[in-house]
């Protein structure tokens, strides 16, 4: 079969057009350039003495608009593509750009569905109703929305197995067919081949599923972590807070590449080290939601009683069950010493090492960031008023200042998981990732550089993908600053 | 302020001296010295003869003993074979026993050998470390002016159509990491396949070749604009969209301050203010950030080198951490705290010597 076209049958019409948005979009940016170099400024909106609005345009207005009119036509023609992909008959019709699109039918539902649901119930919907009123935030959401609906689509977006080789089909150019496809299969390689013959659009979207299979976990703990020790320190001061933010600083002088190199190195990881740490960093949710529920509930001795309880129950279970792991036999005892039957999962080793290393050099971080808000909170009215009604230190730290630092908490989250999600795949890029077969997208930027000026489908892929997911979650938190600012 | 310095430089000393005893710690737990013994020694060795090797080559005394000798505190040990042959910590090839000092160490300015590259570490980490400070010097040269004219650009009209183009741009170079904006040059700039050179090639601009080299391995010999580009454009790129983002705010606070609306009532022009007024208190807080990002530079330098295959101190680290070179991965690390530590300190004190609102109170 003959190999695929970018843009299939749709190409000859909407290429040109794009081409001429880009060019126009070119020429305007220049000509706006050149004309406030000049000195000409942007016409202005007049009262007139009958209290009507004139607005006198001059060339740098008509520039900019070229310009406007070039972004929708070229985001139309993007709308055309995606559009045509669905509906058109036939892969070489559809071309590459649109069986992609086609195969990511279920993200566009999703999305649209979403963005609809959004937009028309946005008064409602407090601080994430407002994210649709800030373009970039809406931008952003979206990025990031389609990254987490193609991981949870992944099952049916995906062409292949993210390890599926097939040999004829090393290094072979996107849009490649299959030499000789099995029933049911998918015909070709949309994104080409990589080194050993799997398909890179595939490996992109299991990679996505993996990447957000770890961050906003690892950030979640990383918060945890942060919280529980940055609110006592910030809110007591003295000796204890001296002793935390010395060794918080610690942690945060220690050069993360060093770090992640020593962790990760076998010898390292056979000595046990990851597992402590493990002991040590997933312990602070259980404390944190053991000290939540006790401060809330103080008076009222049975639910307090009831809920601390299934806390512990359920909380220790789950922890005994993380860190121990009976069937290995290289890990020192006191891993292994929680009873088989007991263990609910075991977390695949290199999983939990890469997860401690990430939680490990982003909790220092959240930590002065809490302090720093706590620092500031407490001088506010309401804390005062809450110590005088006798309300006890941990109830006012966790149900008083907490809920009133979300705004920044919530804009640093997001920002974090994108830092996490950067340094996972510096992991990976290291090769020290989840697994050497992994497809997560630090791996496979790691494999396809080492032909990268020969064949450079594979690495591209996943390293858009990246930078695409990390701006989008970027975009996003720059929205939610601003729109949290206009309270 | 002496007093100041004086503090922020013991709790800088405080913190080196954990960091290289946790560094110490973990380079030296015992499946790396067996690894290092059957490395050394036979792999096939048995665990009592792993244990003897280690004996005889000054492994076996307690952790914190063995750090003070790496350290230059505590004397290095010596040992003396059956045969009479003194062997010792300070002793090195060659040497008469007699003639060897009791102190070598970290304080003596002896990092040891590294076992895998059978020379000085000394030797090594200097040559590699100047070939990293040419990279880092060409970066900061292009990222810092870059950076602070991008962020007073969009900070001195906040809310204008340059300000939230020139945000956009910041925040897109904030989620461009290294390896992936390396990876984009390269396709880009440096493949005869696809990207910008073959375009040239086919025009006539460019005769062969590609418009830039994808590594930099000449440039250790002979840095030229063709190989030496990318990896510090790529270095360049992710630190600069976050200092152009604290430029941005900073900037953006100076020009809302009461002795610019007062210099704006006076008839001074924008371009005064700007330049003469603004700047100066504007750049106090970038200046913290710059110093900042020396630690950041550090994870992006190992990831340059290794991308581009330039042997400085990053790809240095890397080899030392997968050959289980111990006393190299020893010195490297040893460099990037004190890297971190003294920028750190740095910009601590030049904050409070640049703001004048600190300094004089």
């Amino acid at each position: 079969m003959e190999p695929l076209t970018w843009s299939g049958a749709l190409g000859p019409f909407l290429n040109p057009i794009m081409l001429a948005a880009l060019v126009v979009f070119a020429l305007g940016f220049v000509t706006n350039m050149l004309l406030t170099l000049a000195g000409v400024r942007a016409g202005e909106v007049q009262i007139n003495p009958d209290h009507t609005l004139t607005m006198d345009r001059t060339p740098v207005d008509y520039a900019l608009m070229a310009m406007k009119y070039a972004v929708l036509l070229f985001v139309a023609c993007c709308v055309g593509y995606i559009v045509g992909g669905m509906v058109m008959p036939g892969l070489e019709a559809k071309g590459i750009i649109g069986g992609m699109a086609a195969r990511l039918t279920p993200v566009w539902i999703a999305l649209v569905v979403v963005f609809g649901l959004s937009i028309s119930f946005k008064r409602k919907l407090g601080l994430y109703g407002k994210l649709f009123d800030s373009p970039i935030g809406m931008v952003g959401f979206g990025l990031v929305m389609f990254w987490i609906f193609s991981a949870a689509f992944a099952g049916v977006v995906a062409t292949h197995g993210p390890i599926d080789v097939i040999s004829q089909m090393r290094n072979e150019v996107p849009g490649s067919a299959l030499p000789a496809p099995d029933e049911g299969m998918y015909p070709y390689y949309l994104l080409g081949g990589d080194n050993l013959g799997r398909d890179v659009f595939s490996r992109m979207i299991y990679g996505g599923q993996e990447v957000l299979k770890i961050t906003p976990a690892a950030t979640l703990f990383a918060f945890m972590v942060g919280v529980t020790l940055g609110l006592p320190a910030g809110y007591f001061g003295g000796k204890l807070d001296t002793s935390i933010t010395f060794i918080a600083n610690l942690a945060l002088a220690f050069p993360v590449i060093l770090l992640f190199f020593l962790l990760v190195t076998p010898e390292i990881v056979a000595a046990g080290v990851p597992q402590y740490m493990s002991m040590v960093l997933f312990v602070f949710p259980i404390i944190f939601f053991v000290v939540l529920f006790n401060s809330r509930y103080h008076t009222q001795a049975p639910k307090r009683n009831l809920l601390v309880a299934a806390t512990l129950v359920i909380g220790l279970w789950a922890y005994l069950s993380l860190i121990s792991n009976a069937d290995d036999p290289d890990l020192p005892l006191i891993f292994r010493l929680w009873p088989k039957p007991l263990d609910l999962f075991d977390i695949q080793g290199n999983i939990l090492i890469v997860f401690v290393s990430v939680v490990f050099v982003n909790s220092p971080t959240v930590f002065r960031i809490v302090r720093g808000i706590v620092l500031d909170i407490k001088t506010r009215d309401y804390v005062a008023a809450g110590q005088t009604r006798g309300e006890g230190p941990w109830y006012i730290m966790l149900w008083e200042i907490l809920p009133n630092a979300r705004g920044p908490l919530i804009v640093d989250f997001c920002l974090r998981i994108g830092y996490t999600t950067i340094l996972l795949g510096t992991l990976g890029f290291f090769g020290l990732g989840v697994s050497p077969e992994s497809p997560d997208w630090g791996s496979t930027i790691n494999e396809g550089r080492r032909l990268l000026t020969i064949y450079p489908h594979p690495a591209l892929p996943p390293a858009l993908a990246l930078m695409s997911l990390v701006l989008g979650l970027n975009l996003l938190a720059d929205g939610l600053r601003e729109e949290s600012l206009k309270d | 302020m002496g007093l100041f310095i004086l503090r922020r430089v013991g709790v800088m000393l405080l913190t080196a001296l954990c960091l290289t005893f946790v560094v110490f710690f973990l380079t030296n737990l015992h499946p790396n010295l067996e690894k290092l013994a059957k490395t050394q020694g036979n792999t096939r060795m048995s665990d009592a003869e792993v244990a003897s090797w280690l004996d005889r080559n000054g492994y076996g005394g307690p952790l914190i003993l063995r750090y003070g000798e790496w350290l230059g505190v505590v004397p290095g040990w010596t040992r003396e074979a059956d045969d009479g042959t003194v062997t010792g910590r300070c002793i090195d090839r060659g040497m008469e026993p007699g003639d060897a000092p009791a102190f070598c160490g970290l304080l003596q300015f002896d990092l040891g050998f590294s076992t895998v590259s059978d020379d000085e570490v000394s030797n090594i980490i200097g040559g590699r470390l100047g070939y990293t400070g040419i990279l880092m010097f060409w970066a900061f040269a292009v990222m810092v002016p870059a950076a602070l004219l991008v962020g007073v650009l969009a900070g001195m009209r906040e809310g204008s159509r340059t300000d939230r183009s020139l945000s956009t741009f910041a925040i897109a170079s904030t989620a461009t990491p290294e390896y992936v904006s390396g990876v984009i040059f390269i396709v880009l700039l440096a493949s005869s396949q696809i990207g910008v050179s073959p375009l040239l090639v086919q025009w006539g601009w460019l005769d062969g070749g590609t418009l830039f080299l994808g590594s930099a391995r000449s440039a250790m010999d002979d840095i030229t604009f063709w190989n030496f580009t990318l990896p510090v454009m790529t270095i360049a790129l992710y630190g600069m969209g976050y200092i152009a983002r604290m430029t941005r705010a900073s900037m953006a606070e100076v020009m809302t301050a009461q002795y610019i609306r007062t210099a704006r009532l006076k008839g001074v022009s924008f371009r005064n203010i700007v330049l003469k007024h603004a700047l100066r208190n504007a750049l106090i807080a970038p200046f913290t950030v710059i110093m900042l990002q020396f630690p950041w530079l550090l994870t992006g330098v190992v990831i340059v080198e290794t991308l581009f295959n330039y042997n400085g101190f990053g790809w240095t680290l890397v080899q030392a951490a997968s050959n289980n070179d111990i006393e190299l991965l020893l010195a490297c690390s040893i460099v990037a705290v004190f890297v971190v530590l003294v920028t750190q300190l740095i910009s601590d004190i030049g904050y409070v010597f640049l703001n004048p609102r600190i300094r004089i109170s």
